[in-house]
C-alpha cells in the first residue's frame, strides 16, 4: 500500500484540478501549505463552475445495494473560497425531483446555508446546519467529503514524498468535533489530485478510506470520475461515478429558490 | 354493480396498472430511442407508486366506523416537455373500503413555462405552498386536506390541489408570486364523513349523523381568490410580505335559516422572516385575518377577524437528530363584541396558544426514520400527536407505522373534539 494524504476530495466532480499547471518538474518540493491548497482547488474548485451527473452505489456488508442518482451544479464565488451548489435527485423514485441548495462558506466559523425542496408538497424548507460528518444521503460519503473540509480545520504535515505522491498527514485542530484522530492524503505530484485518503481512529487504527479509482482529463482539468469509500468497521462501501462532467458552462446567479424548485433546463439536460 | 364490487374492480385495476406500468415505462423508453413518430419524440417520464394503507380507531366512536383508513392507491406521475414548456400529470386511483367507493383524485395537471428571463408561469391544477410554519399555516391560504392528515395518509396529502394560474416575477430588488384561482378552492375540511367533530348546533360530538352541508362560493371568475407574495433574500435572511383576497378556507360561519355552513369573505395580510439563528434556523410569521363579512365582530354567526403569530426554531441536536419548536397564537379581535353577541354553549377564548414540537431521528444509514410531531395547546388544554416510523426496505419499497393521537379536557376545542378519532395505521408503498 502506498501513501496517505490529506484533503477531502470526494465530490470527484467538483474535483477538477486547476489545470495540471506547473507539473512540478523541477524536482523542487513545494511547502505543505502550497500542496494542500493546490489539492483543495483541484478537488473542489476546478473551473469557475461545473456540472455532472453522479451515480452512487451503496453496498452494505450483506451485499445489499442501494442506488442514488443526482445532478450537481456548482459555482465558485472564489477559488478556495465560498461556493454555491445544487443537488437535484433523479433516483431512487421516492426522492425524485427533490433538490438541495447549499451556499457553502469557506470560513469554518460560519455555517453553510442549506435549503431542501420537497416536490410533493411544493415546499422549500430551510435546513438547520448539521454535523458535517454525518452521512450524505445514507451513503458512506459524509457531507464534508462532498462539500470539502476547510483547510483551516486541520494542521498539515508533509510526512513523505515518493516518486508519485506527496503524503500529507492532517490532524484536526479540534479533535472533539470529529470521529478521526488524523488522516493521511496521498496527493498526485503531477496533477495534485488527492488519490487516497486514509482515516485513523482514536486508537490510530485505519478504519475508513476514500480512493480515487479513475481520473480523467476533462477540458484540461484532471477530474476524479470514479471514487470509492470503504468503511472498514461496518464492511460497507460506496462507489461514486461522475458522468457528463462539464466545466465553465457559464452559470449565472441561479442559486436561488426559483431554480431550486425547477432547475435551469439547459444546465441539467 | 354494487359499491363493493366497484371497489374490488378498481383495486384490481390499480394493482394491474402498478404491475404492468413500470415494464411499459421501460419498454417505451427504448422506443423513444428508436421510434420516429411524434409521440415517441416527446420524452415521457413515467413514475408513481402503489400503496396499501390500513388503520383502525383505538376506541369506539358511535358516529364513525372503527376502520379509520383502508385503501389501495395507485399514483401515476407523468412528465414531459417541449422546447417552450413542461407538462405534468399526477393522479391517484383509489379504492377506498371506508367510504366503499372507488375514485380518482387528479392531483396535478399543469403546464410550466419560462417565457421571459424574469418570469415563470404555471397554469393548471397544482400544489401550492408558501410561508415559514411547519404544519402550522398563517399566510399559506392554499387548500389543505385535514381529513387525510388526521386519518394517517402520507403528509403530502395535507396539501390539496388548487386550480390556479401562478405567475412569478424575479428581479434584483424583489421577487413576486401572484396566484389567481378563478373558482374558490376550499379545504377538504372535517365534515363528519370520516372524522367525528364538535357540532356547535347540536352541542355534542357528531359524525356521519350530521355531515356538514355548506353553501360554497362556486361561480367561475366571480368567486375567485387572489394570493400574492413579495419576497427577498438579504444575506440569506428570507423576508416576505403576503396578501390574500378570498374566503375562509374551512367553514367559518353559518346560515342559520338554511342550516348551512358558510365560507365568509376573508382578506389576509402578513409577513415572515426566516434565517440562521445561532446553530439553527429561526422563523417569524404574522398575519392579520380580516373577516370581511363581519369586520365589526357583531355578527355571532361569522368568525371575527384575527391576528395570528408564529415563532419557530429548528436545530440539529445530535447526529441525524433534529428538533423543531414553534409557538403559535391566534388572537380573536373585537372579543368583547363576540362575548356580548355570542350564542349559548361553549365559547372560544380570546387567545388560543399552541406549541408544537418536532423530533426526527434517522437510523440505519438513514433508511429508518422515526419522527414525532406534537401539537399542544395550554389554553385549549388539548394535544395532538403524530408518531411515525418509516423504513425503506430497498430503493423501491417502504413500510410505515404511525398513529394520530388526540386528547383534551373539553369536547369542543380544536384537537379535543377529535379524541374519539385516535387511530393507528400502517402502510406499504412500492415506488417506481
Amino acid at each position: 500500500m502506498k501513501l496517505l494524504w490529506k484533503l477531502t476530495f470526494v465530490l470527484g466532480f467538483s474535483l477538477p484540478i486547476f489545470a495540471a499547471e506547473e507539473p512540478n518538474s523541477t524536482g523542487q518540493i513545494p511547502d505543505v501549505q502550497t500542496i494542500v491548497s493546490k489539492a483543495n482547488i483541484v478537488a473542489y474548485y476546478q473551473g469557475d463552475d461545473g456540472k455532472t451527473t453522479a451515480k452512487m452505489v451503496i453496498t452494505n456488508k450483506q451485499k445489499q445495494k442501494r442506488e442514488r442518482e443526482f445532478n450537481i451544479l456548482r459555482k465558485d464565488m472564489e477559488d478556495g473560497g465560498d461556493q454555491k451548489y445544487f443537488v437535484y435527485f433523479q433516483n431512487p423514485p421516492d426522492v425524485r425531483k427533490m433538490a438541495y441548495m447549499v451556499h457553502k462558506h469557506a470560513d469554518p466559523k460560519k455555517d453553510d446555508d442549506r435549503w431542501l425542496y420537497l416536490p410533493a408538497l411544493s415546499l422549500v424548507r430551510r435546513i438547520a446546519a448539521g454535523d458535517k460528518r454525518t452521512s450524505f444521503v445514507g451513503s458512506d460519503f459524509l457531507y464534508e467529503d462532498v462539500s470539502g473540509r476547510s483547510l483551516e480545520e486541520d494542521t498539515h504535515e508533509l510526512i513523505e514524498t515518493t516518486d508519485e505522491f506527496f503524503i500529507v498527514k492532517n490532524t484536526p485542530k479540534q479533535p472533539d468535533n470529529v470521529e478521526f484522530n488524523y488522516y493521511n492524503v496521498s496527493i498526485d505530484r503531477k496533477t495534485f489530485v488527492p488519490m487516497m485518503m486514509e482515516f485513523y481512529d482514536k486508537d490510530n487504527k485505519l478504519y475508513r478510506t476514500i480512493e480515487s479509482t479513475k481520473v480523467e482529463i476533462i477540458q484540461d482539468y484532471p477530474t476524479v470520475v470514479k471514487s470509492v469509500v470503504s468503511d472498514l468497521k461496518t464492511g460497507s462501501k460506496t462507489e461514486m461515478e461522475f458522468n457528463n462532467v462539464k466545466y465553465n458552462i457559464g452559470l449565472g446567479d441561479i442559486f436561488t429558490e426559483r431554480y431550486l424548485q425547477r432547475p435551469p433546463r439547459e444546465a441539467i439536460r | 354493480m354494487s359499491r363493493t364490487e366497484t371497489i374490488v374492480t378498481l383495486s384490481v385495476i390499480c394493482l394491474a396498472m402498478a404491475v404492468t406500468l413500470p415494464t411499459t415505462a421501460v419498454a417505451s423508453d427504448e422506443e423513444t430511442d428508436s421510434g420516429k413518430s411524434f409521440l415517441s419524440d416527446l420524452p415521457i417520464e413515467k413514475h408513481g407508486f402503489y400503496e396499501m394503507r390500513g388503520g383502525y380507531r383505538l376506541q369506539n366512536d358511535k358516529y364513525e366506523k372503527d376502520m379509520s383508513i383502508m385503501e389501495n392507491r395507485f399514483q401515476l406521475d407523468l412528465f414531459s416537455y417541449l422546447d417552450w414548456g413542461d407538462f405534468k400529470f399526477k393522479g391517484d386511483f383509489i379504492g377506498d373500503l371506508v367510504t366503499e367507493q372507488g375514485h380518482f383524485d387528479l392531483r396535478e395537471i399543469n403546464i410550466f413555462a419560462r417565457p421571459l428571463d424574469f418570469m415563470d408561469v404555471k397554469v393548471g391544477r397544482q400544489i401550492l405552498t408558501w410561508g415559514t410554519g411547519d404544519l402550522v399555516f398563517i399566510n399559506d391560504m392554499f387548500p389543505k386536506d385535514w381529513q387525510s392528515f388526521f386519518i394517517g395518509r402520507d403528509t403530502e396529502y395535507l396539501k390539496a390541489p388548487s386550480d390556479a394560474a401562478k405567475i412569478s416575477l424575479f428581479s434584483d430588488r424583489v421577487n413576486i408570486d401572484i396566484v389567481y384561482t378563478p373558482k374558490f378552492d376550499p379545504d377538504r375540511f372535517i365534515n363528519g364523513q370520516r372524522i367525528s367533530y364538535w357540532n356547535q348546533n347540536l352541542f355534542r360530538l357528531a359524525g356521519q349523523d350530521a355531515i356538514v352541508h355548506t353553501n360554497r362560493p362556486d361561480r367561475w371568475f366571480r368567486d375567485s381568490e387572489f394570493a400574492a407574495r413579495l419576497y427577498k433574500n438579504i444575506k440569506n435572511y428570507e423576508l416576505a410580505l403576503y396578501g390574500y383576497h378570498g374566503y375562509w378556507k374551512s367553514p367559518a360561519g353559518q346560515d342559520v335559516t338554511m342550516s348551512q355552513a358558510l365560507f365568509p369573505d376573508l382578506n389576509v395580510y402578513g409577513a415572515s422572516a426566516r434565517g440562521a439563528v445561532g446553530k439553527g434556523i429561526g422563523n417569524l410569521e404574522i398575519g392579520y385575518y380580516e373577516s370581511a363579512d363581519d369586520r365589526s365582530g357583531n355578527n355571532p354567526f361569522i368568525n371575527n377577524s384575527e391576528m395570528r403569530y408564529l415563532a419557530g426554531y429548528t436545530q440539529e441536536i445530535g447526529r441525524d437528530f433534529t428538533m423543531g419548536l414553534q409557538y403559535y397564537v391566534e388572537q380573536m379581535l373585537n372579543f368583547t363584541r363576540y362575548r356580548r353577541n355570542r350564542m349559548s354553549g361553549p365559547s372560544r377564548d380570546q387567545y388560543r396558544h399552541l406549541i408544537t414540537l418536532r423530533l426526527t431521528k434517522l437510523l440505519m444509514n438513514q433508511n429508518l426514520r422515526c419522527s414525532l410531531f406534537t401539537y399542544y395547546s395550554p389554553s385549549d388544554k388539548d394535544v395532538y400527536m403524530r408518531p411515525n416510523i418509516n423504513y425503506k426496505v430497498n430503493d423501491n419499497m417502504a413500510i410505515e407505522f404511525g398513529s394520530n393521537i388526540f386528547f383534551g379536557d373539553y369536547p369542543n376545542t380544536f384537537f379535543g373534539q377529535f379524541r374519539k378519532n385516535t387511530n393507528v395505521y400502517t402502510g406499504l408503498r412500492y415506488s417506481f
